[in-house]
């Protein structure tokens, strides 16, 4: 099953504190 | 896994080079486990196959509820851990620190004497063992 990453840190970051939930931040240089 | 507990956001270093240095990320791959307020709580650099992965996203579920003081749940993610990912290398940190939340919530100091005795006879050779021989009686 893929994850459906967000790319954008600061709106998850918002969306973390409003809902109450953690985030999993994933530094990657692999291939696209 | 990671739906059910977290808001996932990957940065990537050729389109965001940036959030690297404001997070001090200085390897690939690196994971980092935050707090709802945005508080760093868990590091992971370097890869890790499939089942220390879970265990670690695991492991990270509990220090973020232990360190907000909710110890029931922090118990239960490190349980949870042991019974399931007993053969990775984050058991027997997962078996201490269920122990030490178990104490925190009761203050029952006799988890701690057992968890010494569990964790030397199961993970002898691991740090946590060490770290919990002054519990020993």
């Amino acid at each position: 099953m893929g994850v459906n990453w967000s790319r954008d840190v600061d709106q998850t970051l918002a969306a973390a504190k409003e809902q109450f939930r953690p985030i999993l931040l994933d530094f990657s240089a692999a291939p696209a | 896994m990671i739906h059910q507990n977290f808001l996932p956001v990957k940065a990537h270093i050729k389109e965001h080079p940036a959030w690297f240095y404001r997070f001090d990320a200085v390897w690939t791959p690196t994971v980092l486990l935050l707090d709802s307020t945005g508080k760093e709580r868990v590091r992971l650099e370097g890869y890790l196959p499939n089942n220390d992965f879970v265990a670690a996203l695991m492991s990270g579920l509990g220090r973020i509820a232990f360190v907000h003081k909710e110890y029931a749940d922090a118990e239960r993610w490190y349980g949870d851990l042991v019974a399931r990912f007993g053969n990775t290398h984050f058991a027997a940190e997962a078996m201490y620190w269920r122990a030490v939340a178990h104490y925190k919530a009761t203050n029952d100091h006799t988890v701690l004497g057992k968890v010494a005795e569990e964790l030397r006879n199961t993970y002898p050779s691991s740090v946590w063992a060490s770290k919990a021989i002054p519990w020993l009686h």
